[in-house]
Parts: structure tokens; C-alpha cells; sequence
């Protein structure tokens, strides 16, 4: 049996561009290696109830998975350091029905138009390979529109004023503004800065079939309960209920087949641990930017540059401690957002020229609280003050904090590659991050850092703390490793076959029916959070081929 | 009786856990919370049927809704492996040591009570934080899972009742009900 398209991923990339084929008359197989606590696997046109307010399930006990110990992953900064430094979970995404879309707070800006021309604007970097993107902005509009009515985003139309124009408004209003967010805002409006109510794909009117988010703050790391977070959730009961897609959970794709410059299907190993073949006129890979280049190195295609450029953001984080109760566990764990640091001004043109840098980035900086009481507990001391500090709750009760996303340029020598020794359970080579930050992120974070924290002394911070992810200690510490989990940028699209990988609708040069639906196809990092643009590159992509 | 410890055992564990969290004016101490079930009940996951590693959803009955949390998640075959691999270790089979052998929680914990001694209970409680310091690598381990057994949902075997969470103005898992707009936005 062949189908018109094997999809290999079931998060946001995969999701759409089934949603969009399937809608079309293909028949798709999606196959996703993680368990189904998505859909009702009695009937998959409708949500399953696994998810809970369970911060052991979602945050100590790996329910999203993966699992570090079954399917790692190693890390190294740089090849001086050795084979690797660190074996386990590195920059994971959840491997699951759903993907990333499960787990995240659902934040889903565009990115603006410069964003995609970065090196006609600004010109290069020293060290990374900046490029423009062979598409811009007025080409992805109209399936940003479609993208944001797909999943449901709610949000406030000209709110941003570094926003890029869009055709009509948000399909939602925005939802509830948490309340310290409210003070934040009004900070940094004070000093200057424009905040605006963020993008969110949760409901905050009843949406889609599915209902509006009842703010219980169980958001970011969680999947979502009452399902009023769309993403990939109503693509993927759309797709089901055509009748024309299959969904096949717990299967492991080990490699695509191809013969000559075209691809034949893949082979899948199932729950039973049986290897068999899945025959297609089309094999889209959308396994996410560490998992895609694995599957394509683990395939054997040859090219230099699968797997090079990833990005991750940079992330600059500034905590303050108010003097008020800020409520974080109530809401969307982060309702504003500014990008006046993407953006720039004449301060940080002068510290990049100080630094000897043509220009540096920030990025889009989050307004968010203080956490869940066992992330607090582990991060206060044991012992006798434990009980009082806990009521008293410095962290959850009283942090209110800017996480930076900070624009990551592509280098080639970061990247994800084939680990020579260490396998996943199955018995496959894992994939080897090697990362570390150029001189761009670390001067761009230095500039931002005081500038964060001058916000939260304007809020009325008793004190404020800055730090950054990845951390600026030695290579073989943990802080080594990013915590953010925006990867991207391993599979380079672009024009030319010497310099990218996939052209503008994510077909591989060298074998046009494999199309690439993730975040892999970035060219640039962006500040901005990478799944409303690698939902909106999956929409075109598949739309193309029909 | 504990699942999986020996009644020695958990006495030590239980004194440990209570140099951790003590009991206080706040609210109770780790062991009136449940916390030595919490970890004996991890290390024993698989004496129960499903596992009793995650709690159901998607409400837990406190706020409204079924008592979803007590149906605990049948795992798959994978979820199998690497739980049992991280509980009970690789203990010599291959297809736990493909990537070499995995010392699993329950010799740490049996090895670390061992190392804190018998006759820890019965130390005075300087004597019993200073041994517990004095064990920086079992000490790290036992925390963290006191942690969760202490503030994680009562399904799991600790925060009986929700004690701790009251302990320290948590509301816990507020599905179905939530927060009102008004609740978030001007609490």
C-alpha cells in the first residue's frame, strides 16, 4: 500500500501540514514515536482527558516525554571538548501525539518583516553564516492568517507596534492579563518600552468546538486539560475526522528509503518492535530541529550542511523580588510580551560598536512569575527556616521576571550530528548537540541585562538578580547546556544547493518529494518563539503540492 | 508497612525526610505529610498494577470533577523499560545496559540509609542534620524526592490531604474551576 504522504512528527509542523493535505483528498500516515495522550484513542476526532494540574507527572516524571534514560541525547560545546560532555536530556521537546504544541504556554507571535532579510539589512557577522530567507513576510501573510485561524489565537491587533501588517484581526480577543504582567507592562511603558498583550494560542471565548482557557495556571510544561490550547490539537481532529489520515503512535522511523533522487516511504519499527515499510508518493519530515537531521543523517543523506546551524535563543533572564504578591500561578503563565529588544536604538548600536560588532539583537523579552511549589522547594534550603520560607514563598509568591529570547546567529559549527557510541533503547545513534554561543548572544546580553532589571526597580523590586541560559561558566558545567527549547535551523532553506538544504517550500534540493515542515528550515533564529512560523512555512509547504 | 523499604529502613528514611521538613508552626512535617510514602511508594512503583507513576487526569475530584488522579496511567512497553531502569537499575540485562550498567533508586537509597545508620533516628536532631550534610550526593537525591512527596499532588503518596499545599497558600490543582479573569487579573 502507498499513500499520498507519510508524515514523520505529529507536533505543530506535522499537525498542519496533514490538516492541509487531508483537506486536499490525500490519504497521510502520521507517524509519531511518542504515546497518544492527545486523542481518544477510541475515537481520535475527539480530545483524550490524560492531562492534569500534576507538577510531578508533567515536570519531575517525564509524562510528555522523552525519557532521558530510554532515548538520550549528548552534548558537547565544541569538538576541542571530547566525544561529548553530557549524556541525557538536552533541548527537549515533548516526544508525543502533539509535539511541542503540548507543552507550551502557546505564545505564538509572528515574526516581523525584517526578520527576513536580515543580511541585506544589516550585512554579516563576523564567525556565522547570516543569510536572507528565500521567502518574506507578504508571501507567509496569508498563511499566518490561516495558521492563527487554524489553531485558534487569541490576541489585540495593533497593539505591537513593531508588528508586521496583517490582513485582518486576531480570531480571538486577547484573554485575561495576569496581574502582575499588569504592573510590568505599566514598568516598562514608564521607561519607555512598548508591551502588549501576547499572542496566545489558548481560548479566551469558547473556539473551534473546544473551550475557553479558566486560567489555571498550569500552562507552560503542561498540556492543557479542558484542550482550550489549540495547537496542534484542532489539526489533528480535523485531519482524523476526513477519514483519510492514520495515525500510528509509538513508532519509531529509523530511516527514509530512497531510490536514485526520489524517496519511496519510510520504515517504521511499532510498539511490537517490528520493522516494516510505509510506501509513499511524498515523505514529510517534521520531527523537530534535533530529531529531523538525525533521521536524515540516520538515512544516509550527504550533505555538508544537514544538521548545521542550529539555534537555540539565547536566553537573558532578570528576576526581581516585589514587595507585593504577584500571583503567577494564576493565568497563562505569561499574558505580555515587548519587543523593543529585537528592535534596537541608539544605545545598542553603541554597544555593539564598542564591542567591534557590525550589530547586535535581543530578543522578544516574556513578563512571567515565579513558578510551582516543587520547582520552589528544590531552589530553598532544607533544614529548619524550610517551613517558614516556604509560606513566606520568596520565589512563587514574590518573583516577578523577563526572560529574554535572544536572537542566536546561525554558526556552523553548532550543530547536530550522529553521537559515535551512545544509542537510544532501540538501538539507533543518538543525536550529539555540539553548541556554545558567539561573541553576538554574549555582548547582546550584557547590553539587555540592566535594562531588564531597571524594569523590575521600577515595578518596585526589593532587590533584582540577572543570569542567562546558556550560563557564561566553563564548558563541561551544566549551565553549558540551553534551556531553551526553541530549536532551530539544521536543515537551511534556501535557493542555492550549495548553501542550504531545502528550497523556499522545504523540498530537499536533492530529492524534491522529501518536504521539511519544522522549525529545522530556519535560516535566522529570530527573538521571536519559532512554532507560529514553522506552522505557517508547513501550511505553504503543503499547500504547494496540492 | 512500606512497600518496597524494610520497617528499619523507613524509620530512617522518616527521620531523614523530618530533618528536611520539620514540623513547625506553618504546617506539618514531611513524615505527618506522607513524604517516607511518597518515596517508598516511588521505589515501589511496581508492586502496584498499573505503576504508580503517573496519576490520571483530568481533574482529581478537589475542586470539582471525577477523581481522575487515582486512576493511575498503564505504561507502555518503553515507559516500562526506562522506569524500571531508573528504579530498580540495569541489574546485569542487556537490554537495560545499552549504553552501560544503571545504578538504580532503590540501591541508592538502600546504600544511603544504610550509610546513615540505624541508630539515626534516635540522634538528636544537630547530629542527625550533620550526618544528613555530611552526604552531599544521598543528601541531593533524598531532597529533591522530598520536595515532590512534600508539594506534589496527594495521589502520590505525600502532601496527605493537601496539608503541605495549605501549609503554604497553594490552591493546587484548581480544574474544572480555575480562576475567574477577575481572580487573575485583580486578585
Amino acid at each position: 500500500m502507498t499513500v499520498d504522504a507519510v508524515i514523520v512528527g505529529s507536533g505543530p509542523g506535522g499537525a498542519t501540514a496533514a490538516d492541509v493535505l487531508t483537506a486536499a483528498g490525500w490519504s497521510v500516515t502520521i507517524v509519531e514515536k511518542g504515546r497518544n495522550h492527545l486523542l481518544d484513542p477510541d475515537d481520535p476526532t475527539k480530545p483524550a482527558f490524560d492531562y492534569s494540574n500534576d507538577e510531578i507527572k508533567f515536570v519531575n516524571r517525564h509524562f510528555l516525554g522523552p525519557d532521558p534514560l530510554v532515548e538520550p541525547r549528548t552534548f558537547r560545546t565544541h569538538e576541542d571538548d571530547g566525544e561529548r560532555t553530557f549524556v541525557g536530556e538536552v533541548n527537549s521537546v515533548p516526544t508525543t501525539v502533539g509535539g511541542g504544541g503540548t507543552h507550551a504556554d502557546g505564545k505564538v507571535p509572528r515574526f516581523q518583516p525584517d526578520d527576513f532579510r536580515l543580511l541585506s539589512l544589516l550585512g554579516p557577522q563576523p564567525d556565522a553564516d547570516v543569510a536572507d530567507w528565500p521567502v518574506d513576510y507578504d508571501e507567509l501573510e496569508p498563511y499566518y492568517a490561516e495558521v492563527e485561524r487554524a489553531i485558534g489565537v487569541a490576541g489585540t491587533a495593533g497593539a505591537n507596534p513593531f508588528a508586521g501588517p496583517r490582513s485582518g484581526p486576531f480570531p480571538m480577543p486577547s484573554g485575561a492579563p495576569m496581574f502582575g504582567a499588569t504592573i510590568s507592562a505599566a514598568a516598562a511603558e514608564r521607561l519607555g518600552y512598548h508591551p502588549y498583550p501576547a499572542p496566545t494560542a489558548a481560548n479566551s471565548v469558547p473556539y473551534d468546538g473546544r473551550p475557553a482557557c479558566n486560567n489555571c495556571g498550569f500552562c507552560a510544561y503542561f498540556g492543557c486539560p479542558i484542550h482550550a490550547k489549540g495547537d496542534p490539537i484542532a489539526m489533528l481532529m480535523r485531519a482524523m475526522a476526513t477519514g483519510r489520515a492514520e495515525l500510528l503512535s509509538e513508532t519509531f522511523v529509523p530511516r527514509v528509503r530512497f531510490e536514485g533522487s526520489r524517496a519511496t516511504g519510510v520504515d517504521v519499527i511499532g510498539p511490537d518492535g517490528v520493522e516494516r515499510f510505509i510506501g509513499a508518493r511524498y515523505v514529510i519530515v517534521a520531527a523537530g530541529a534535533i530529531e529531523t537531521p538525525r533521521l536524515l543523517l540516520l538515512s544516509g543523506v550527504e550533505h555538508p550542511l544537514v544538521g548545521r546551524y542550529l539555534m537555540t535563543h539565547f536566553q537573558t533572564i532578570a528576576a526581581g523580588s516585589m514587595p507585593f504578591r504577584t500571583y503567577g500561578e494564576r493565568g497563562r503563565a505569561v499574558t505580555h510580551l515587548h519587543d523593543d529588544m529585537i528592535v534596537g536604538d541608539d544605545a545598542s548600536r553603541a554597544a555593539a560598536a564598542a564591542a567591534g560588532l557590525p550589530w547586535i539583537r535581543g530578543g522578544l523579552v516574556e513578563h512571567g512569575g515565579g513558578g510551582l511549589p516543587i520547582m520552589e522547594a528544590k531552589h530553598l534550603p532544607w533544614g529548619e527556616y524550610h517551613p517558614s520560607l516556604m509560606a513566606d514563598s520568596p520565589i512563587r509568591g514574590h518573583i516577578w521576571a523577563f526572560i529574554m529570547q535572544g536572537e542566536d546567529l546561525p554558526y556552523p559549527g553548532n550543530r547536530v550530528d550522529l553521537d559515535p557510541t551512545v544509542k537510544d533503547a532501540r538501538g539507533f545513534p543518538v543525536a550529539r548537540i555540539t553548541y556554545r554561543p558567539g561573541r553576538h548572544e554574549l555582548v547582546a546580553s550584557e547590553h539587555y541585562a540592566p535594562r531588564l532589571e531597571a524594569i523590575l526597580s521600577e515595578m518596585g523590586a526589593d532587590w533584582t538578580a540577572g543570569t542567562s541560559s546558556p550560563g557564561k561558566g566553563n564548558a563541561s558545567s551544566p549551565e553549558a547546556i540551553p534551556e531553551s527549547r526553541h530549536n532551530m535551523g539544521t536543515v537551511r532553506m534556501g535557493t542555492d544547493p550549495a548553501t542550504s538544504v531545502v528550497d523556499a517550500y522545504g523540498r530537499m534540493h536533492q530529492a524534491d518529494n522529501v518536504v521539511i515542515a519544522d522549525s529545522s528550515v530556519f535560516v535566522t533564529s529570530t527573538g521571536y518563539g519559532p512554532t507560529l512560523t514553522l506552522a505557517t512555512l508547513a501550511a505553504r509547504a503543503a499547500h504547494h503540492l496540492v | 508497612m512500606p512497600v518496597w523499604l524494610t520497617e528499619t529502613e523507613y524509620r530512617i528514611l522518616s527521620a531523614a525526610c523530618e530533618r528536611m521538613i520539620p514540623a513547625s508552626e506553618a504546617g506539618p512535617g514531611a513524615v505527618a505529610a506522607g513524604v517516607p510514602d511518597y518515596i517508598d511508594g516511588l521505589l515501589g512503583a511496581f508492586h502496584f498494577d498499573p505503576p504508580r507513576i503517573w496519576a490520571g487526569g483530568p481533574t482529581s475530584g478537589r475542586y470539582g470533577g471525577e477523581a481522575g488522579f487515582a486512576r493511575f496511567h498503564a505504561l507502555s512497553s518503553l515507559d516500562e523499560l526506562a522506569w524500571r531502569m531508573r528504579i530498580e537499575g540495569s541489574c546485569g540485562l542487556p537490554e537495560r545496559e545499552f549504553n552501560g550498567p544503571v545504578v538504580g533508586l532503590q540501591e541508592r537509597y538502600r546504600t544511603g540509609l544504610a550509610e546513615l545508620g540505624t541508630d539515626y533516628p534516635d540522634l538528636d536532631p544537630d547530629e542527625q542534620t550533620a550526618r544528613l550534610r555530611s552526604m552531599t550526593e544521598f543528601a541531593d537525591l533524598l531532597y529533591g524526592h522530598v520536595c515532590e512527596g512534600m508539594y506534589g499532588a496527594p495521589e502520590y503518596g505525600g502532601n496527605r490531604d493537601g496539608s503541605a499545599w495549605r501549609a503554604i497558600g497553594f490552591d493546587g490543582d484548581v480544574q474544572p474551576r480555575g480562576w475567574t479573569d477577575a481572580e487573575v487579573s485583580r486578585p
